[in-house]
């Protein structure tokens, strides 16, 4: 059995509004998730992905046994989250990027400390995990500094310790490279990857980087309107949304746009043009083509942008 | 169900409770000049609460047909009931917070009941203050009372019980905040109001309060009624003889009607959302 399974999940909100300067209130049911199916075996990295409102959260939520679904199915590592909402929390780790788990006014230790009583970890078995990721996420230095008193990187970092201790078997992580720079996103995704190849850890992860998932997901799901319109590989994603390469090419002289087979010129800047084509062509032939009839300075390929294609996808779904 | 677990078995969270609670403990004394200035203040504006009531005894003799120590001991009563009640679950009161914070969805990922995990959190000894000045004026009041064994008993049982009912006031008006967040000071209203009330003998109110609060919001039990069992008097109400013994009872069902309320609360809250 799937460690995730999802099927035909439905979530509705009762949203009550004031009609006639308040007089009525008319009752209105919002589905902020329905028709959802999909699942994820052991081991997977996951991106969960979807504009604000998509009900991603939402989704999150029921997973993690926070939130009730209305209908449909879901079993979480064999168990129903919201009945066996206590036991599920020794298997899984949760990290809400703008929402810290630690507390405030104590220093990152105590924190953890605390989080050692909650999850009853057998102290040998903290302190070479504690040991461990304090050494990978470099918090040695902030150990016994107030949460308070932490970086938005350290904090984050502090969170995915404190989401870790205890071994969990899924880690769900809500936008965590929010408000990181760009070293911090780095050492972040490296040390998820490092975590997925080596316990085996299965990554659920919602985010609006885009980098995040092309650095860490084998598998996208991309929600819209509260149900999947996407479940499959990158490059699947990539071919969906009909995207594209570009290859731009630099010019020894001006020249006018640039005519070979399979490429066509969206752009030109003085000896600069940009030449797209399709994402599963091969750049090698069209690269040789513009050598042989024109003179090249340099050449170099831009990727597809995700965003773009996510875009494409979003506006076709509506 | 895991909530099932916690009625039915309470050792286990109880166990819970006090590993955190130890925890923040080691924290509040690991700045122990704080910690002392918090604790000293707190006991010095306690103290002043009390003085108010002795004060106001230089110019009468009786209040409501009682005598300075015999006020004393109401006033200890209840406010050891409700300073332990505060200090082993004071941050209930924080529920709305919780919510609006997201806290709540934090906590409902630990695999600790989450009346365990809020009542824990942020534990703080400083509330310490309000039982040492109660005690002291409980202890002043003793002799006003012609000891028995029974007696002795029925003053055990009434600071366990008022304990307990302020435990489940606390714990059953902090609900209202799963449905609105705002709902703090209408709690206190109940939940310290009620210990005000409970600081003077019911005889300075009409008869109809006390039988409210005896039946309605049953806080007469706090103190009241055990008092009056130790004083010896009969019920100035003319209210049956036998309530002086049922505070353990009236603490029961507010406590089984605080923990059915908080699960209904829980529910509510997992099933709408923040």
């Amino acid at each position: 059995m799937a460690l995730i399974d999802v099927q035909d999940l439905e979530r509705t909100f009762v949203v009550r509004r004031k009609v006639d300067g308040g007089r009525r209130r008319l009752r209105d049911e919002v589905r902020a998730v329905h028709d959802l199916t999909f699942s994820v075996e052991a081991g997977e990295m996951v991106g969960y992905i979807g504009p604000n409102g998509a009900g991603k959260s939402t989704t999150i939520k029921m997973l993690t046994g926070i939130l009730v679904p209305t209908a449909g199915h879901l079993r979480v590592a064999g168990l129903d989250p919201s009945k066996d909402r206590v036991a599920l929390a020794r298997r899984i780790g949760v990290v809400f990027g703008q929402r810290t788990t630690l507390w405030w006014d104590l220093p990152l230790r105590d924190s953890f400390a605390l989080l050692q009583k909650m999850y009853r970890i057998p102290t040998e078995r903290y302190r070479a995990n504690l040991e461990r990721f304090v050494e990978l996420l470099d918090l040695r230095d902030q150990l016994d500094t107030p949460v308070r008193q932490l970086s938005l990187g350290q904090r984050m970092r502090g969170d995915i310790t404190a989401a870790l201790l205890h071994d969990p078997e899924i880690l769900y992580l809500d936008e965590p490279t929010i408000g990181l720079d760009v070293v911090s996103k780095g050492r972040l995704r490296e040390f998820l990857r490092a975590l997925n190849a080596e316990r085996g850890t299965t990554l659920v992860l919602t985010t609006h980087d885009l980098q995040d998932i092309e650095a860490l997901c084998d598998r996208v799901i991309v929600i819209d309107h509260g149900t999947a319109v996407f479940d499959g590989p990158l490059p699947a994603l990539h071919a969906q949304g009909g995207s594209t390469r570009t290859l731009v090419v630099d010019l020894v002289d001006e020249a006018p746009a640039i005519e070979v087979p399979g490429a066509v010129v969206r752009r030109v800047e003085g000896p600069r043009q940009w030449l797209s084509f399709p994402t599963e062509a091969s750049a090698a032939p069209i690269v040789a083509a513009v050598a042989a009839s024109y003179d090249v300075a340099d050449l170099s390929i831009q990727e597809p942008d995700i965003e773009e294609v996510i875009r494409d996808l979003y506006s076709r779904g509506a | 169900m895991a909530d099932l677990a916690t009625l039915v078995r309470p050792w286990h969270p109880l166990a819970r409770y006090g590993e955190i609670a130890r925890l923040w403990i080691r924290a509040e004394i690991s700045y122990p000049a704080s910690f002392a200035m918090l604790v000293v203040g707190s006991m010095l504006i306690n103290a002043l609460d009390f003085v108010g009531i002795a004060i106001m005894f230089s110019s009468i003799d009786q209040l409501g047909g009682f005598e300075l120590r015999e006020i004393a001991l109401l006033y200890g009563a209840t406010g050891i009931g409700i300073g332990v009640a505060d200090t082993l679950i004071g941050s209930v009161e924080r529920i709305g917070e919780y919510v609006r914070t997201g806290r709540l969805d934090q906590m409902l990922t630990k695999p600790v009941p989450l009346l365990v995990q809020v009542c824990s959190d942020r534990f703080t000894l400083r509330r310490l203050g309000r039982i040492t000045q109660a005690t002291v004026v409980l202890v002043w009041a003793l002799p006003v009372v012609d000891w028995t064994p029974s007696r002795v008993g029925m003053a055990l049982v009434m600071v366990l019980s008022s304990s307990a009912l302020f435990f489940g006031l606390f714990v059953l008006f902090s609900c209202i905040q799963f449905w609105t967040t705002d709902a703090n000071e209408f709690a206190n209203a109940f939940t310290y109001g009620g210990n005000t009330l409970t600081q003077y003998p019911l005889t300075i109110f009409p008869r109809e309060l006390a039988i409210a609060l005896t039946v309605v919001l049953p806080i007469a039990f706090v103190n009241w009624y055990p008092c009056l069992y130790l004083l010896g008097r009969p019920d100035p109400f003319g209210l049956p003889e036998w309530l002086q013994f049922c505070s353990p009872l009236a603490a029961a069902v507010v406590v089984t009607a605080a923990l059915l309320v908080w699960r209904t609360g829980v529910r509510h809250y997992t099933s709408t959302g923040s």
